[in-house]
């Protein structure tokens, strides 16, 4: 329903735009990182687009992506990048959607940020970096926001285990005080 | 000299349970003049609401008053799931309560973390602070609650909670180095 | 001459004309205060570490994340039908909402949301309207009684409850239901529930008047209220902003009414819109979004058909009991909707529906198997937190509670 966006994006940035696709009514468009935000800026602010409003950002670790029913080249394997980070914004005057995804590779897990163009972005990209790790260029203040400081990891790799507890306070006279063993790992 | 209170002779438990009329009479007040102080953190939170509303109602056993300080109550009411972030303020919480005092875990998140099993919630309260009553239900039926309450009453007025216990070994210990 | 007396020990032994120009006044230092994570105000656990300058906010640093609850990598590890009771504590004041985005998403995803029945949809619509009705009651109550009026926040609960009774009916348990299957709902409505849902909204109504009457004009409730956290239209959008706190600001956006789903086409209804965007254009709109949602019960009631509570499609819902137990291959498909869960094909998809704060959106990548590979939430509660730290610049302490009272800050949303 918003083909004319991805249209008059192509267009205007074709040397942005990976690849573009639409699935279950949504308007996906691939953007290049380095520049994704003038792509942003233009989406904002041009008439036909105004896309003024922004919805999320979250990302997607692609490291156990071994989808049933399609072909193995499009299982996730090394030499693919195994983050992507998805914007979703959308235009309230025009009533149309489009969902952003930057793909970033591991060793180097950096995005600009959109926190300046959309305030809203700002917290929720320390959402993104307090769960995956993936660093912002350009935020004002990058830290956690959901876990304290002293977290180590990023918990929603799929490489962290989910019951991998990390904790800042026991009771002194429980049989199994993890504080006091080595290491913080704990048996249950 | 070492001081042995720990028997498997009936007549000392017997004796050490034993209370005087005044405590009897301290402990009849304590009960139903508990100044709860609840910790809420999550959805258990809107059935303490309830609780405390007028249909289920809390202040029929005199645990009306919130106090929202912890220096001014005595019964620390955990609503809620806790978190390892929110760990260290529950400590301080209840390190900043006077004795005696009574702790009831409401709800299965505050008791042994519910069906959260995961890298931040912390598998109870009890990992933190002891716990005398743990009301299962996730969130418990007000009448569940008020049932944990009485239930918590009777042990104040035995003096079997975790605080009343701990002053009275101490007590004792103080008495029997005395001599 | 007491007076004198009294300046010279308060001002440490020197006389009011001896003083400079500087001493006169208090200084200006800046202190930190930290209204912490056990607090009666902070509406479940957030921290905010306020700078004051006296009274005034200078700065107000908003800490969230003391109840995160992992919903995405407990969802990950978990069947579709197993995450509904993940989605019920998400904003646990009304849990059906949250039910029904997941149910819709996954719906979506799999290509079902043409072929739900009529009844499963007006029986969503119900019990969605009944849990933004106790979102309302319970918001509104709460921020009412952080300001002192107690009566309004009994009178309010009164209503909940009879709400509460009546959702329990439904579906057996009062706060966290998780009612709503993929591709229907898990069992139909109890028998007399016309009569029963028309009674209990009589009663509210009556409830509304009443605490209407106590607060709307109340000089006090105003005082504290209007002018406190005002936002304007263009902050709102660019903040992400929606629901009730948009409205009040202006923003004609309603997700039931802009992207209709389910059977809200067939229902009418007004949105309310505030002018200022303060705290009390947004007790306006939510105490009016009380009034349509009962419109909307009742238009519901009317039209309601007769009809299946799920829709007839192997890959989804469980086959009747009568079959599992007679035939293997009903228990065979049984005990693989449970142990496997629904099989969703590969695909990402965004679904969202109006929630008891605004745009509820659920976000899915599904990879073949029966359990997701994401499930995010997008949680309106976390992005209005994080406006309210530039809502309380410049205000005292004490207007605090009235912002955060409305920004309805649900913590199980928030910190997800």
């Amino acid at each position: 329903m918003a083909q004319k966006v991805l249209d008059a994006l192509e267009a205007k940035f074709a040397h942005a735009v990976v690849r573009t696709g639409s699935a279950h009514g949504d308007e996906i468009a691939w953007i290049k990182r380095e520049n994704l935000v003038e792509v942003a800026r233009w989406l904002r602010d041009d008439a036909a687009m105004s896309f003024d409003y922004p919805v999320f950002c979250t990302c997607i670790d692609w490291l156990d992506w071994k989808p049933i029913g399609l072909p193995p080249e499009q299982h996730w394997s090394e030499d693919k990048p195994r983050f992507t980070v998805c914007y979703q914004l959308r235009s309230l005057t025009h009533r149309h959607r489009i969902r952003l995804e930057i793909e970033a590779p591991e060793h180097d897990a950096r995005v600009p940020s959109l926190s300046e163009l959309w305030p809203a972005f700002n917290w929720q990209e320390r959402e993104t970096f307090d769960m995956y790790g993936i660093r912002f260029d350009g935020h004002p203040d990058l830290r956690r926001i959901y876990l304290y400081e002293e977290f180590v990891g990023y918990p929603l790799r799929k490489d962290y285990p989910k019951e991998k507890r990390q904790p800042l306070v026991r009771r002194d006279d429980l049989p199994i005080n993890p504080i006091k063993r080595a290491g913080h790992e704990e048996k249950r | 000299m070492a001081v042995e209170l720990t028997t498997t002779r009936l007549e000392d438990a017997a004796k050490w349970a034993k209370q005087s009329k005044l405590e009897r009479a301290t402990n009849w007040g304590r009960k139903f003049s508990l100044f709860t102080y609840p910790f809420v953190t999550a959805c258990c939170g809107m059935e303490f609401m309830s609780v405390a509303g007028p249909k289920y109602d809390l202040a029929r056993f005199g645990a009306e008053f919130p106090r929202f300080s912890p220096r001014q109550s005595d019964l620390l009411m955990i609503v809620g799931t806790i978190t390892e972030k929110q760990g260290p303020a529950l400590k301080r919480v209840f390190d900043q309560m006077a004795e005696p005092k009574w702790v009831i875990a409401f709800g299965v998140c505050a008791s042994t973390g519910g069906f959260y099993q995961n890298y931040h919630s912390m598998p109870g309260a009890d990992q933190v602070i002891p716990v005398d009553v743990y009301i299962p239900g996730c969130p418990p039926r007000p009448e569940q609650v008020l049932d944990a309450l009485i239930l918590l009453m009777d042990r104040i007025q035995n003096g079997r909670g975790h605080s009343q216990l701990r002053m009275k070994r101490e007590q004792l210990i103080a008495s029997a180095t005395e001599e | 001459m007491a007076d004198s007396t009294l300046k010279q020990l308060v001002l440490g032994r020197k006389d009011v004309q001896d003083l400079s120009d500087t001493e006169t006044e208090l200084p200006p230092d800046l202190m930190t205060v930290n209204m912490g994570p056990s607090h009666p105000a902070m509406h479940g656990t957030v921290r905010i570490v306020l700078t004051v300058d006296g009274e005034r906010i200078v700065k107000g640093d908003v800490q969230p994340g003391y109840l995160h609850r992992c919903f995405e990598k407990e969802s990950e590890h978990a069947t579709y039908t197993q995450v509904f009771p993940y989605t019920d504590r998400l904003n646990y004041v009304s849990p059906m909402i949250n039910n029904c985005g997941w149910a819709m998403a996954i719906e979506k995803l799999m290509g079902l949301t043409d072929r739900i029945p009529k009844r499963v949809e007006y029986i969503r619509v119900i019990v969605s309207e009944m849990s933004r009705m106790t979102d309302h009651l319970s918001c509104v109550g709460a921020s009412a009684m952080e300001l002192g009026a107690f009566t309004a926040f009994l009178y309010f609960l009164k209503s909940r409850e009879w709400l509460y009774e009546l959702l329990e009916k439904v579906s057996g348990a009062r706060l966290t239901h998780s009612y709503v299957r993929v591709g229907g709902v898990s069992k139909d409505l109890p028998a007399d529930f016309d009569a029963d849902l028309t009674l209990c909204l009589d009663k509210i109504e009556g409830v509304m008047v009443e605490v209407e009457g106590l607060l709307n004009n109340n000089k006090i409730f105003r005082d504290r209220m209007a002018g406190i956290g005002a936002m304007t239209k263009e902050q709102a959008i660019a903040t992400g902003c929606v629901g009730p706190i948009a409205r009040a600001c202006g923003v004609d956006y309603d997700v039931r009414r802009d992207h209709p789903y389910s059977a809200y086409p067939e229902v009418e209804f007004d949105v309310p819109l505030g002018t200022t965007g303060d705290c009390y254009d947004r007790y306006l709109v939510r105490v009016e979004e009380l009034k349509q949602s009962i419109r909307i019960l009742r238009q519901c009631l009317k039209q309601i058909p007769d009809g299946p509570t799920m829709v007839d499609d192997h890959r989804v819902g469980l086959p009747p009991k009568r079959d599992t137990y007679n035939t293997i291959e009903s228990m065979i498909r049984h005990f693989k909707h449970i142990m496997d869960g629904i099989r969703v094909p590969p695909g990402e998809s965004y679904t969202f529906v109006e929630g008891g704060n605004g745009e509820l959106g659920f976000f899915v990548v599904a990879d073949g198997t029966g359990r997701p590979y994401k499930a995010y939430c997008r949680s309106p509660s976390f992005v209005h937190l994080s406006t309210a730290s530039q809502l309380i610049h410049n205000h005292l302490i004490a207007d605090v509670v009235p912002i955060f009272g409305m920004i309805n800050m649900i913590g199980g949303e928030c910190d997800k």
